[in-house]
């Protein structure tokens, strides 16, 4: 019987959630205040959704048997980009209106920033030929002190009516910010599964030498991935600076790309390359931050979260992996003659 | 023949070459930067970045990665502070309880990696959230270190060296011991010339009869007797113990081991490189120390730029050498 793949992750949400169900009080509770919507679970949503927009960037890279670690560092630059050119008035220069910038355009340059990072980090990969861990390593290591730089080390704080809209506002009754996720998924979705570029994504990462045989444009389709990827994270450190009003180059995005490569990972997608599932990696970020809040909600000490999360790990990487799979068939099989 | 050597000493030759002109043009600029002082310090201060990073090299010529290192070094560190001034144990009996902790851990991490067929990468992320939530879980703040065997080992060397009138702390010379440990392991050692046979192309180690599984437990199960012990010698350093030490060490152990020469995919590279990638480390935290108008994020820049010139050299190298062999 073949399991689809999505089924070991879902699985482990249906567990979480259940458990939460009988043992969590009010965890499935939502009421709708002046046409928003409130609880638990669209908390969840809404503090996952900074990984959930990586999470989508990295799903593409990862598909192309690639790796992106810069991740965490483009999200404390572009949100130090946004910042300082909001903040700053020495920045104002870059933004047009003298004395404080508009929130469009310091967005639009900090993505801008966000985006060249991961065009630098696709070439890289695709025309010089680098291992993707070591070129996007370079980013990882020097991106948070292009952030401190450009911060002088302290947190910027700055006041925007347009960023708080982002940071807190609700769209359609939910938060903006998963809005912002529904958004890029079904644009990324769509040109994913609605045009060729899914398959030639995930022929590369499957086989990159008959990929190039069989015409696909690979170093094109590299370079255009790592930037989306890029972008992505660009507009997550956007979100989560606009959340707190603030942009803090030391903790903004740290481990960002450790969770977000798991999330992609407990989606089902393999780090080998190949056949990727979008809505796999969605469905990992959310475990991981329902996790989170399970154990917070519980009143659990948060430094459990970590050793809880070591063990999710390790019990998907088994199921997921094919010789345990058949280590464990042959003992079923043993078992029932 | 000339080709062979620049091909295979080519990357060590421009870190060396890199590390020589940093030294000089810091030492023109700054007064006093050439003194033996100075120097001791390059690697008293990292000693604990240069530890953990010589596990890391062998994790890495072995074909994986290791990301746990960081989060062994804050657990270990925690661990023995815990011990020495919660449970009044002996410093020496408590960095033994880190120890075996430590190497338990990778060898864990190693069984899984090598019996599942598991990507390192992952695992040794899990590795990495469970030691750093372990490190919290034993104790929250760092705990200050009034035990005097700390002092009194801090000094030691100083002190016997005294008349020679060499200064070297002992976290430096901790270091220069593990050193010598691995240029031998990896040199003259049957599981040294196993781990480069794994790294270089595991199917045709496999089939030359190298125990593979052993050989790759065994290294991960070194890089958490490194980590551990840098984690004592951060606690020796610090007079403290911090269950957050060491965040995101894993990333400049990386970096070090890569500046030096070491390919991550696997096969290629020196315990001797990384130090010279843990010195040049050293020079420019140093250098921007003595400078004093520069800030220190300029290190994370700096390193940032070195990598990119150091593996464009390497490919560089790669494919020039490749294409003249045809």
């Amino acid at each position: 019987m073949r399991i689809p793949r999505l089924a070991w992750p879902l699985l482990a949400l249906a567990a979480l959630m259940s458990f939460n169900l009988f043992f969590t009080d009010g965890f499935f509770h939502i009421e709708i205040r002046d046409g928003r919507l409130f609880g638990s679970l669209i908390d969840v949503l809404d503090r996952a959704a900074p990984v959930m927009l990586v999470a989508i960037g990295m799903t593409l890279v990862i598909a192309t048997a690639g790796v992106d670690l810069s991740v965490g560092a483009v999200m404390a630059v572009s949100g130090a980009v946004a910042a300082c050119v909001i903040a700053r008035p020495e920045y104002s220069v870059l933004s047009g209106v003298p004395g404080g910038g508009s929130a469009a355009i310091a967005i639009l340059l900090a993505l801008g920033v966000a985006g060249c990072i991961g065009a630098a980090n696709g070439v890289l990969v695709s025309a010089a030929g680098v291992q993707p861990i070591v070129a996007t390593l370079i980013f990882m290591v020097a991106g948070r002190g292009i952030a401190q730089l450009l911060t002088d080390g302290q947190v910027v704080e700055f006041r925007s009516a347009a960023m708080a809209t982002l940071g807190n506002g609700f769209f359609l009754g939910l938060p903006v910010g998963v809005s912002v996720v529904a958004g890029a998924l079904l644009a990324v979705g769509a040109l994913t599964r609605g045009t060729a570029l899914g398959l030639f994504v995930a022929a590369i990462g499957a086989n990159a030498r008959a990929s190039r045989h069989a015409g696909v444009p690979a170093g094109v389709i590299k370079v255009v991935v790592y930037t989306v990827c890029g972008l992505l994270a660009g507009i997550a450190g956007v979100l989560v600076s606009a959340d707190i009003n603030a942009a803090d180059a030391n903790s903004t995005g740290l481990y960002v790309e450790l969770d977000a490569i798991l999330a992609v990972v407990l989606g089902g997608t393999a780090l080998t390359g190949g056949r990727f599932s979008l809505i796999g990696s969605m469905i990992g970020a959310v475990l991981i931050q329902s996790v989170t809040t399970t154990i917070l909600s519980r009143g659990v000490a948060v430094e459990y979260t970590l050793i809880v999360k070591a063990g999710i790990i390790v019990v998907v990487c088994l199921l997921q992996s094919p010789r345990f799979r058949r280590g464990a068939g042959g003992l079923v099989r043993r078992r029932s003659p | 023949m000339m080709e062979r050597l620049l091909r295979v000493h080519g990357p060590i030759i421009a870190t060396v070459a890199v590390a020589v002109v940093l030294y000089v043009l810091a030492g023109v600029l700054y007064d006093g930067f050439f003194s033996l002082r100075v120097f001791a310090g390059f690697f008293g201060d990292n000693a604990f970045l240069g530890i953990a990073a010589i596990g890391m090299t062998f994790v890495i010529i072995s074909g994986g990665i290791d990301l746990s290192v960081g989060a062994v070094v804050g657990c270990s560190s925690i661990l023995i502070a815990t011990l020495v001034e919660v449970g009044e144990w002996h410093p020496l009996t408590a960095l033994l309880v880190a120890l075996v902790f430590g190497v338990s851990l990778g060898v864990t991490m190693g069984a899984l990696i090598h019996a599942f067929d598991l990507p390192p990468f992952i695992v040794t992320l899990g590795g990495m959230f469970f030691a750093r939530g372990l490190g919290f879980v034993i104790h929250q703040e760092p705990i200050a270190l009034r035990h005097p065997f700390f002092s009194d080992l801090y000094e030691l060397p100083a002190r016997v060296a005294e008349p020679l009138g060499v200064l070297l702390p002992a976290p430096a010379v901790i270091l220069l011991v593990m050193l010598a440990v691995g240029l031998y392991l990896g040199r003259w050692t049957r599981i040294g010339r196993a781990v480069y046979a794994v790294g270089g192309d595991e199917d045709s180690a496999r089939l030359m009869g190298v125990p593979v599984g052993r050989t790759k437990i065994a290294v991960y199960g070194f890089s958490g007797l490194c980590s551990a012990l840098a984690g004592g010698v951060y606690t020796l350093y610090t007079f403290s113990g911090n269950a957050s030490a060491g965040t995101m060490l894993e990333l400049d152990a990386i970096a070090a081991a890569v500046i030096g020469g070491t390919l991550l995919s696997g096969g290629v590279g020196s315990v001797l490189g990384t130090m010279l990638g843990v010195l040049i480390f050293g020079i420019i935290q140093t250098a921007i120390v003595f400078d004093g108008s520069l800030s220190s994020w300029w290190t994370r820049i700096v390193i940032g730029g070195l990598l990119l010139a150091f593996i464009l050299i390497q490919r560089l190298l790669q494919t020039s050498l490749a294409g003249r062999g045809r």
